[in-house]
């Protein structure tokens, strides 16, 4: 099989974060092809899951829209290939730690729609019970351990779930996402180095969608928009990978975490993705230009992928349709839970501030 | 009973939680190989070995946020910091990660985790090196910070800080590393939230924590050999804060002094005074009388710290002033 990972090292001729970036980003959007029969995993639950984010998503939005939703909403519109594609290479035992864009991390690891929903509405349903919101889910019983708002103060949260991991000795691995954004904070490099230096096993993936909220990352980081292989890594493996492709994502990532559970210590996946929304819910992307928002979305994964699926005889319309259809009720379903479920009561104010 | 230094005090009650519990370890800067800066977990590494005496890179934001990770894994971390104004590089981990994260996800998130950092002036370090941020921290939610001032409240209190399920903050004033006091071979915890008194009086009380205990204790001798009986308490604890035994002895003695060896303005004292005039007022006799170090940087050169620093006279001063006593 072809790898669709390239290792670190190589230089690169093509154009970092283009949407042709995909080793078969000439030849067709998702990037199927005869290899992928071969990549196990269940095709059509890949699809699932990226249809699932992007309906959740698209009702965060309306439901944000009719003031049932507040504070800050960061959708994963555009990057659902990435969240699923390595979620799906993981094991029970372990972690994930996301940033503030998280609910596809979230459903991606199967939490409770409803619940996530209802955490989105402020309800008592919620996964935090309505403490949380949007930037901060959390379900520890499946090992995802946040959404976090600091711009990457989650990192070395994530080096300490997988020393805990390395010091049990248990054969769990700890996934931390995080974008382009958090490589310039000092934490990004402090606990880089800190994970080499203990060799944890840690998975850290980058998801490059080429902005820091409205700041084009070569606008902000010395060495410009192609993290790889130019990117600081501290002698971590690192791979890159096309963040539109979900299984050139999983394979990229089923590599990497064998190579973590065999003690090869700390990886690093660079994903090249994009969001086609704004950073959040109020942004009225001032600035980048529709054509390049229009030229990534011709890669939409949740809508190549089925197209792909079908052509290559893998899935038939009927059966996608199928998912489609139930995937959409689930959502929809999800928003009436949280409509109808309850606010906190004023007496969770003082709950769950000590243990 | 047999005396101890402060440091030992610290020293035993670390060992005791490494043997008794594996899911404790410890992380900081030059604790395992060098034997830590005040030498408190000098031998550790060769007691406990590397897994459990981890020597970290100068990360601050990285080790404090592995602590928080490991403990939400459900290890029990203790990070030493090496000076308390170090804390300022890992503040973020300590107030929006290790404090908030138990609330953010509705209870389903603990973060068993003592952090312990020398503080305060008197050693001549300047202005980098001499401050007293458990005053800062006192104020979040979802931690829990205590500053014992003796070899006693010492071991008690780490005792209890290790068992709790909460962030705890130790703050161990630097000058304090070597005094002694009389500790017990039988086991004992302080529980936290509890001031102490410290000394029993009637016509005054005087509140402190920490390193201000000194002055304050040396002001109560002081008014004792003129005839004035001072009620000393130590806080023992910033958060919780343990106003119900202040508020009984100002209703008792109708005078108080609040007394810190930090800087005055802004500091734990200023929540003290506010909440005794709230709920003591009536009692009183004259103003609730504040005494602090001098709202300045600290100062290297001996003479210059020592004046900054808050002394029995500036206790005596307000007592004076406030009381005429």
């Amino acid at each position: 099989m072809a790898s669709r990972t390239k290792p670190r090292g190589k230089n690169s001729s093509k154009t970092a974060n283009s949407p042709k970036a995909g080793k078969n980003g000439a030849s067709g959007a998702a990037g199927l092809d005869e290899s992928d029969v071969a990549i196990k995993g269940d095709h059509l639950e890949l699809f699932r899951q990226m249809f699932l984010i992007r309906e959740f998503e698209l009702a965060c939005g309306e439901n944000y829209a009719r003031g049932f939703i507040r504070g800050f909403l960061h959708l994963y519109i555009g990057q659902e290939a990435t969240g699923v594609g390595a979620i799906s290479a993981l094991g029970e035992n372990d972690y994930i730690v996301s940033a503030y864009r998280d609910h596809g991390h979230a459903l991606a690891r199967g939490v409770d729609v409803n619940r996530a929903m209802a955490e989105l509405f402020g309800r008592s349903t919620g996964l935090s019970k309505g403490k949380g919101g949007s930037m901060h889910l959390f379900d520890a019983a499946k090992g995802f351990m946040g959404g976090h708002a600091i711009v990457g103060a989650h990192l070395p949260l994530a080096a300490g779930l997988a020393l805990a991991q390395q010091y049990e000795k248990t054969e769990g691995i700890t996934m931390c996402f995080f974008g382009d954004g958090s490589t310039n904070q000092g934490v990004y490099h402090e606990t880089l180095n800190l994970a080499a230096v203990w060799q944890l096993p840690i998975l850290f993936l980058l998801e490059n969608n080429g902005y820091g909220m409205g700041s084009a990352i070569e606008r902000v980081r010395a060495g410009g928009k192609d993290f790889y292989p130019g990117l600081a890594t501290y002698g971590i493996p690192a791979v890159e990978v096309d963040g539109m492709d979900v299984l050139a994502v999983k394979e990229a990532t089923e590599i990497a975490v064998g190579n973590i559970r065999a003690g090869g210590g700390p990886q690093f996946i660079e994903a090249k993705t994009f969001r086609f929304v704004g950073h959040s819910y109020a942004d009225g992307q001032k600035y980048r230009g529709r054509e390049e928002v229009a030229e990534w979305e011709e890669r939409d994964p949740v809508v190549t992928f089925p197209e792909n699926l079908i052509k290559m005889g893998l899935a038939s319309k009927e059966q996608i349709d199928r998912v489609k259809a139930e995937t959409t009720a689930v959502v929809e379903n999800a928003v009436k839970f949280a409509e109808e479920s309850p606010n906190p009561d004023p007496t969770e104010i003082f709950t769950d501030v000590l243990a | 009973m047999p005396e101890i230094i402060y440091r030992e005090a610290i020293k035993r009650g670390l060992e005791e939680a490494l043997e008794r519990d594996p899911r404790v370890f410890m992380m900081g800067e030059d604790i395992g190989e060098y034997g830590g800066a005040y030498a408190v977990t000098d031998g550790f590494l060769e007691k406990f070995g590397p897994e459990r005496i981890k020597d970290t890179p100068i990360s601050e934001q990285a080790f404090m946020g592995a602590g928080i990770g490991a403990a939400a894994a459900g290890l029990r971390p203790i990070i030493e910091l090496m000076s308390i104004s170090f804390s300022l590089v890992a503040f973020d981990q300590i107030v929006n990660m290790a404090a908030n994260l138990r609330y953010m996800s509705g209870g389903q998130i603990s973060v068993p985790m003592v952090i312990r950092a020398p503080t305060g002036a008197g050693v001549q370090l300047a202005a980098t090196h001499s401050q007293s941020f458990e005053t800062w921290l006192a104020e979040v939610p979802g931690m829990k910070v205590v500053c014992p001032s003796n070899s006693y409240d010492a071991l008690g209190l780490i005792r209890s800080a290790i068992k709790d399920n909460n962030p705890v903050f130790v703050a161990e004033p630097a000058l304090l590393y070597g005094a002694k006091a009389e500790v017990p071979d039988e086991y004992y915890e302080i529980e936290l939230g509890k001031a102490r008194i410290a000394r029993a009086g009637s016509n005054i009380t005087l509140v402190s924590y920490g390193y201000g205990m000194r002055p304050v204790e040396a002001a109560a001798d002081r008014l004792s050999m003129v005839g004035v009986s001072a009620e000393v308490i130590d806080l023992r604890s910033l958060n919780p804060l343990d106003m119900d035994t202040v508020v009984a002895s100002v209703q008792k003695t109708h005078r108080v002094v609040v007394v810190d060896s930090a800087r005055r303005t802004g500091g734990i004292m200023a929540e003290v005074a506010a909440e005794v005039q709230q709920r003591a007022a009536e009692w009183l006799d004259g103003p609730v009388m504040r005494v602090g170090s001098v709202d300045v940087p600290w100062p290297y050169s001996h003479d210059l710290e020592q004046k900054v620093l808050t002394d029995s006279d500036d206790v005596l001063n307000a007592v004076s002033e406030g009381y005429g006593l």
